[in-house]
């Protein structure tokens, strides 16, 4: 430790908050180094195993029966469809009811109890959902399908998507909303010219971060979509995913199976990191 | 306690016709009482400025003008704001209807996340259906009067956000203007801006009173001096004091508007 010519630098109570500072920096550089240390592990053992399952076949051939050649392409159509499927009925539903929240009900009961409910979904176990599509829609139709699939990912992306349009939309400044209603516009256009129109990044961000969020859910599929060993585009038939395949075949004995479910994993992996950076990226930026 | 303030000695206020009439006006911000018992003639195509202390109620009764507050559970008013023979206050009163006919200017520029053209057509577009070329027309008449065509002709299509604070402010006057409100509330509307920007504003006002009832909220006693032709002093939620600006400032009839505007307070 230098010594400095100004007073206060050896005061006694100056130097015992340097320490505590110095011992607190350590101690949060620590924990942060922890969580750090595992998403690095699960990154480089996933790119490790998974990259060597990585090729052209992956995204043409179908997954194989046991010893044969094969790939993903079945589960990875399977799982853009029902992602895809999803997130175009979750969207309208959680926009609508996240502008609900922020610009019409407020501190309403009704907007308060939508608000506690949304709460609870969003943290509510997914094999649940699952359970729950699988009583109401596969058990009435005696049917798994594609349909059903889409049907529990939605309801894992609503909530996502409620939560973050209404926290967008009360980051609108109110001053913008009373200039909007000063030139003697009605509220939905006060909220779909202006006040959406405002955070409308963030918006789409929450869109992209729920899709992330249901594209690895397996639990919800495995009640509802089943699998699918073939191409198969019929979605009120059983359907391929990759969520379901990677846990089929990394649970399987077979070296060749669990080489492509490393492959899986690393495919969802990059596909929602790369999600995740355009979210944070692109349109994030397109707010300002 | 108020007053109703008679103009009938002074000259230069012959015969204003009253484009407002506020009669026994209280509001409450939940149960604290934000105006007492206010009574007040605004004339019609004047510029009438509100003036007073800060937290005196001059914001609070500009944006009853407009019902704004309505736009907030728990803020009320009670009594008559008379606007073409109807009452304002009246819950059945068309609100969309109003502020379409009553147009306000923020304290702070607020241009909406669109371009400049579509920030005036926007409210145009709500009331009337015009063909591409009279919507033209009509944007560029509201900039033209909002001393804003000659710096925009060329960017139109550019966001709104992207004009600098005073240029904000105008596209903001030129928006309120651009749906022919007959009445125009500006709330403080030079506070944010630099002392060119601000005199700009001000020469604005003087030119938009031909066309147009102003009502002008300022801190700024110099400002309510220049621009308004009617001062109301307003202390603790009371309206003080309503006279021709010329007389306020030379000879207030009242102690504490004497106080204030020779700068012992406030």
């Amino acid at each position: 430790m230098k010594t400095s010519n100004n007073a206060r630098a050896s005061n006694p109570i100056y130097r015992r908050r340097v320490w505590v500072n110095r011992f607190n920096m350590l101690m949060s550089l620590a924990t942060m180094s922890f969580g750090m240390v595992f998403l690095i592990w699960i990154l480089v053992t996933l790119f490790g195993k998974g990259f060597a399952a990585f090729g052209p076949a992956l995204f043409t051939q179908m997954t194989p029966p046991p010893g044969s050649d094969g790939g993903l392409a079945n589960a990875i159509l399977g799982s853009v469809m029902m992602v895809g499927a999803s997130v175009l009925i979750a969207t309208p539903i959680g926009i609508m009811a996240g502008i609900y929240l922020a610009e019409v009900g407020r501190e309403s009961l009704i907007a308060n109890i939508a608000r506690f409910v949304n709460d609870i979904l969003l943290s509510a176990p997914s094999i649940v959902i699952g359970l729950f599509v699988y009583t109401a829609i596969v058990f009435q139709f005696k049917q798994y399908s594609g349909w059903a699939g889409a049907a529990a990912l939605a309801i894992i992306a609503v909530p996502v998507i409620v939560r973050t349009t209404e926290n967008m939309l009360l980051l609108v400044p109110n001053s913008l909303r009373e200039a909007a209603f000063a030139v003697g516009a009605p509220l939905w256009q006060v909220v779909l010219k202006v006040t959406l129109k405002a955070v409308r990044g963030g918006v789409i961000t929450g869109v992209l971060l729920a899709l992330a969020r249901v594209a690895g859910e397996t639990a919800p599929l495995l009640f509802t979509a089943l699998n699918n060993q073939f191409w198969s585009t019929d979605m009120s038939a059983p359907m391929a995913n990759l969520p379901v395949v990677i846990f089929q075949f990394a649970m399987s004995p077979y070296e060749d199976w669990q080489r492509l479910a490393w492959a899986g994993a690393l495919l969802i992996t990059l596909t929602v990191l790369l999600l995740n950076i355009l979210a944070r990226t692109v349109f994030r930026q397109k707010t300002q | 306690m108020s007053f109703q303030v008679s103009l009938g000695n002074d000259a230069s206020a012959v015969a204003n016709a009253t484009k407002l009439k506020i009669n026994g006006l209280n509001f409450f911000y939940g149960s604290f009482q934000g105006l007492r018992n206010i009574s007040l003639d605004i004339p019609e195509k004047q510029v009438t400025a509100f003036i007073g202390p800060s937290g005196c109620g001059k914001s609070t009764l500009l944006r009853v003008l407009n019902r704004m507050y309505s736009l907030y559970p728990g803020q009320r008013a009670e009594g008559e704001v008379m606007f073409n023979g109807e009452n304002i206050l009246d819950p059945k009163y068309d609100l969309n209807a109003l502020r379409g006919s009553v147009g306000m200017v923020f304290q702070k520029p607020t241009p909406f996340p669109m371009s400049i053209y579509d920030n005036i057509a926007f409210g145009v577009r709500l009331y009337e259906k015009l063909n591409k070329s009279d919507m033209d027309d009509r944007v560029e008449w509201a900039l033209k009067k909002a001393a804003l065509w000659t710096e925009t002709k060329e960017k139109l299509n550019q966001s709104g956000l992207s004009l600098s604070g005073g240029q904000q402010q105008r596209l903001c006057i030129a928006r309120g203007i651009a749906v022919k409100p007959e009445i125009l509330l500006l709330d403080e509307p030079t506070s944010a801006l630099d002392p060119i920007s601000t005199a700009r504003i001000e020469e604005l006002v003087s030119e938009l009173r031909t066309d147009y009832t102003i009502v002008i909220v300022t801190h700024n006693m110099q400002q309510a001096a220049r621009v308004s032709q009617f001062t109301a002093y307003m202390y603790l939620g009371e309206l003080i004091e309503f006279t021709p600006t010329a007389q306020i400032f030379v000879k207030p009839q009242d102690k504490r508007t004497e106080d204030y505007i020779t700068g012992r307070f406030g």
